[in-house]
């Protein structure tokens, strides 16, 4: 790869970009600081100014604290590995194929969704008083009260670990096609068959190696985002004990204020549970790439791999199913009168709701859009800004500066950066929000961009700067244009990471800046359904949107240049 | 450069914040307080998860608006210890003056916690607000002492709170009603899987095993005084004995529970559960009312008495508005304002004012108030038992998280 970033004459020196990765990855540092101290003992806001170590052994003697760890890391690995097993085993088993294009439409609006939104509607479909339950009852269950069955909240995370997965696999999903393009799938295709190997093993010897490499950064993300998720957790998740990352939020949030040592030393050791979980990870991956070699030179053809495919295809097709049915049935609950179970369908039906929130909703609706439109649109230049001048794809040591808000618990971090904004003076405004939102939404962008933008076959490129077209034309006429697809999916990935901000914008907005997320996570703690849904459709509309424009942008503006569809 | 933005910006603070000083606010000449509050943008940190409360807070900011030309901004919080957070990391970051919080809805821990800490604006203002005369602190000594905490006028009572049962009179015989702690238990075992409480250290969770601890604890005096470690076992054992049955008998067997009260009444309103609680005695009226609950469910309480308290607004001491806050703090206390949010059809939450102290015609628009068919009305809501010492909340959440924590 680095062959070949030579070979492009169009490396520049990393001094601008080391100044502009420092003044980004300043604050993160600063916040992870905010962090780390109090877990020692320094807050002095609160009086700890003597440095120790009580804190954390306060954290050791916890209840349950090793399972708390324990089921969030398991859950983690295991649903980063269910979803790349599932995206790959599909990419492998279809791409090219007519099947894949319709799975493609179906899944793809779901990285639109926020993750709290599709919880709850996974919650809302297999609770025992949930809509699949009241389907068959009471005809054929017999149930006339709903059965008590530990669900969602199923102790061994497994509820939470479908909800997590059916919100990833999307996400890997749509990273994945951004470099699939650079891919010669056809011709592997052909020679693969030729060979007599099967559509899975012949894909898995010839393109994964590849494809596994442009998605490994996301993958990364997914793992970290899985093991530290609070919200999916708290909705989905085992409750007795809550996994490690939504303990530290109750401790964050606890009216004593002591509590916030002890969640700073949770945020440490949960940055440690994210490292274990790297490292197990990258075992996976050596022994994955050792199987593979094993595989290889075996020769195994899995000719009948039918069934493995079908199974990706349905679960990929079940991951939309699924949220679609549960946001179906938010909707039904926005609307709903009186439900008692076990009615299929509510007794009455109202719009009241609706009437009464839409006009109360028009000023949240109008900064989140103003946030995400900034945030994303400004992320994206600097994402281009950044890749553009050092030409490796974000490959650099000191990018790793700006990858930081994915891998520190967003729950504590956070504080720190609060406390930092306010001593560097920033009031609770749309600027300071959005800088914050930025933070979060550039590591996003970036990653969406970076693996198209190193993949680009470069002879293009190498061809029009032997025409004698300047480095910045060829930027703007060759590259960008050939990454449009990419650049409009990583604005609607950085649009939906806005979108669905809660924590950076409650702390550093000082909640003054209303967003449809802050409300809906504010009347989530209410708990009504009916308002829940509302809130929940809004707030899912938007990046469904983004992402519409995402997928349908290209095919428009290149309606005449067939080879730049996919 | 960021420490050379900073000491400008502090030097900043400093200088404004003595020509702050200067002006001090005289709490004595209500008229100055009421112009200098004019034009101030008060932002209010309240809890935003019931729709009805937000419309609520939305009618008095704009009354505000109207009267005085304050405007008051609804900042929705979803737990108020963000609010707190808020004024903490301005504490650290050495903000104390123009502070983004002006007043907090609050009472119980946090209100102890704010004032330990000294964060609330400290001259005992809410006892100097006109509207004080009407409020009701003979006969309502929670308005005084927040969970034992003593308010020293840190903050104003705002609303009143009471444990109240729920129950669906088309589900459950009104004969079978448990009407103590002891009695639920029996009825526990007679509908197993039919009664939970949200999990601690969920307010209204924690104040379940509050109330249990009220009326089974031998020594009542040792819940005014904060916990006494050498005898904390031997005092909290007849809970933990009681918790011990009780929990196999729980909704899911006690491996999962509740997170809130709305959790709870979505539960209830499900089928799943069929006694509930809550600290507010209208909650179950304003459900139906709102379609969330069946017409046919009635309320309870225990004869010997269920916790009882009030909740309050506190302005903290680095606000910007504070002649803003402590008008519509007043406002909030005014009989027009209290009559409106007892109103089952706007919120239903119960007074914090004396109806004798107050001037006739106010005091029938009180009593011809519908409490609405769910609600009990003032003289049959039982004996109110005081809330224990915040000490008493902290530990038993610790023991309960340590026992039950991790089900299995």
């Amino acid at each position: 790869m680095g062959q070949r970033t030579k070979d492009r004459g169009i490396t520049y020196s990393p001094s601008g970009n080391g100044l502009l990765v420092i003044i980004l990855g300043l604050p993160v540092l600063a916040g992870v600081a905010g962090t780390i101290l109090p877990a020692f003992g320094y807050l002095p806001a609160l009086g700890g100014l003597q440095p120790t170590a009580a804190h954390l052994a306060e954290l050791a003697g916890q209840p349950h604290i090793l399972r708390s760890v324990l089921v969030a890391l398991a859950a983690g690995l295991i649903t980063t590995f269910a979803a790349v097993a599932i995206v790959g085993t599909f990419i492998a088993g279809f791409a090219g194929t007519p099947i894949f294009a319709r799975v493609h439409h179906l899944v793809s609006p779901l990285l639109a969704v926020p993750h709290a939104a599709a919880a709850f509607a996974l919650a809302f479909l297999i609770a025992p008083s949930g809509l699949l339950v009241r389907l068959v009852s009471p005809e054929l269950t017999g149930f006339t009260r709903p059965p008590d069955w530990l669900l969602p909240n199923d102790p061994l995370a497994l509820s939470m670990i479908a909800g997590l997965v059916t919100k990833e696999v999307p996400f890997l999903f749509l990273v994945t096609l951004a470099g699939l393009p650079q891919l010669p799938l056809r011709r592997a295709r052909q020679l693969m068959a030729a060979l007599g190997y099967g559509r899975l093993s012949g894909f898995l010897i010839s393109l994964w190696p590849t494809l596994y490499r442009q998605i490994r950064l996301p993958v990364f993300a997914v793992l970290v985002y899985s093991v530290s998720v609070v919200d999916v957790a708290m909705i989905l998740g085992p409750q007795l004990p809550a996994t490690l990352p939504v303990r530290i939020a109750h401790w964050a949030a606890d009216h004593d204020l002591k509590m916030r040592f002890l969640a700073s030393a949770g945020a440490l050791l949960q940055l440690f549970v994210v490292f274990a979980a790297t490292a197990i990870w990258l075992a996976l991956e050596r022994i994955g790439k050792f199987a593979l070699t094993f595989m290889t030179l075996a020769g195994t053809r899995l000719r009948r791999d039918q069934l493995l495919r079908a199974t990706s295809g349905l679960a990929m097709a079940g991951c939309g199913v699924v949220i679609f049915s549960g946001l179906g049935a938010l909707f039904i609950w926005s609307v709903a009168g009186l439900w008692p179970f076990p009615k299929t369908l509510p007794g009455a039906i109202t719009a009241k709701i609706w009437l009464r929130v839409l006009p109360q909703i028009t000023g949240p609706l109008l900064t989140t859009v103003g946030l995400a439109l900034s945030a994303s649109a400004l992320a994206l230049v600097i994402a281009v800004a950044l890749l553009h001048r050092d030409g490796q794809g974000g490959n650099g040591a000191s990018y790793k500066l700006l990858y930081l808000p994915l891998i520190v618990p967003e729950i504590s971090f956070v504080f720190g950066l609060q406390i930092l904004a306010i001593s560097i003076g920033f009031t609770p405004a749309f600027p300071s929000v959005l800088a914050v939102h930025l933070l979060f939404v550039l590591p996003y962008v970036l990653l969406s961009l970076s693996a198209p933008w190193r993949e680009l076959d470069p002879r293009f490129e190498r061809i029009a700067a032997g025409l004698g077209k300047s480095p910045l034309r060829v930027l703007l006429t060759i590259r960008l244009p050939l990454l449009f697809r990419a650049c409009l999916t990583a604005f609607a990935v950085g649009f939906s990471v806005s979108v669905s901000l809660y924590l950076p914008t409650v702390l550093v907005g000082a909640g003054r800046l209303t967003t449809v997320t802050t409300e809906a996570v504010a009347l989530s703690a209410g708990g009504d359904r009916r308002v829940i849904g509302v809130y929940a459709l809004v707030q899912a509309a938007l990046p469904f949107l983004a992402f519409l424009v995402a997928s349908l942008g290209p095919q428009l503006l290149f309606r005449n240049r067939r080879a730049m569809r996919i | 450069m960021i420490g050379r933005a900073r000491q400008f910006i502090t030097a900043a603070i400093l200088t404004l914040g003595l020509a702050g000083e200067a002006a001090a606010i005289d709490l004595n000449d209500w008229n100055s307080v009421v112009a200098e509050a004019k034009g101030q943008t008060v932002y209010f940190n309240a809890w935003g998860g019931a729709e009805n409360i937000n419309a609520y807070i939305r009618w008095a900011g704009d009354e505000m608006k109207a009267r005085y030309g304050v405007t008051v901004v609804h900042v929705k919080l979803d737990d108020t210890a963000k609010a707190v957070a808020t004024v903490v990391a301005e504490k650290s970051a050495g903000k104390d003056h123009d502070g983004a919080v002006d007043l907090v809805w609050i009472n119980g821990e946090n209100f102890a916690a704010m004032k330990r800490e000294g964060l609330l604006f400290s001259p005992d203002w809410a006892t100097k607000l006109p509207n004080w005369i009407y409020v009701d602190h003979e006969t309502k000594p929670t308005v005084l002492t927040d969970f034992t905490i003593v308010t020293e006028g840190l903050e104003s009572p705002w609303g009143g709170a009471k444990l109240v049962f729920f129950y669906d009179s088309a589900r459950t015989p009104t004969s079978e009603l448990p009407n103590s702690a002891a009695d639920l238990l029996k009825w526990a075992e007679a509908n197993p899987g039919r009664f939970s409480y949200p999990q601690p250290p969920d307010f209204t969770g924690s104040s379940f095993l509050k109330q249990v601890l009220t009326e089974l604890i031998h020594d009542k005096t040792k819940l005014q005084m904060p916990v006494d470690e050498a005898t904390f076992a031997a005092d909290a054992a007849p809970l933990f004995a009681y918790l011990d049955k009780l929990t196999r008998l729980l909704w899911r067997e006690g491996k999962a529970y509740p997170q809130n009260y709305p959790d709870m009444k979505q539960k209830f309103a499900d089928g799943e559960l069929d006694i509930i609680f809550a600290f507010n005695p209208a909650e179950a009226s304003a459900a139906i009312a709102n379609g969330e609950l069946p017409g046919s469910v009635r309320s309870f309480v225990f004869s010997g008495g269920t916790l009882g308290n009030t909740h309050f607004v506190a302005i903290p001491y680095n606000a910007s508005a504070k002649a803003g806050a402590l008008l519509f703090a007043n406002f909030l206390l005014s009989p027009e304002a209290q009559l409106h949010k007892q109103d089952p059809k706007i919120w239903g939450d119960p007074t914090v004012l004396s109806l004798a102290k107050l001037p006739a015609a106010e005091r029938q628009a009180f009593e011809a108030l519908d409490l609405g068919v769910a609600t009990l009305g003032p003289d049959q809501l039982g004996p109110a038992l005081a809330e224990p010492h915040p000490d008493w909340m902290t530990r038993i959440e610790a023991e309960w998280t340590r026992r039950y924590g991790a089900a299995n």
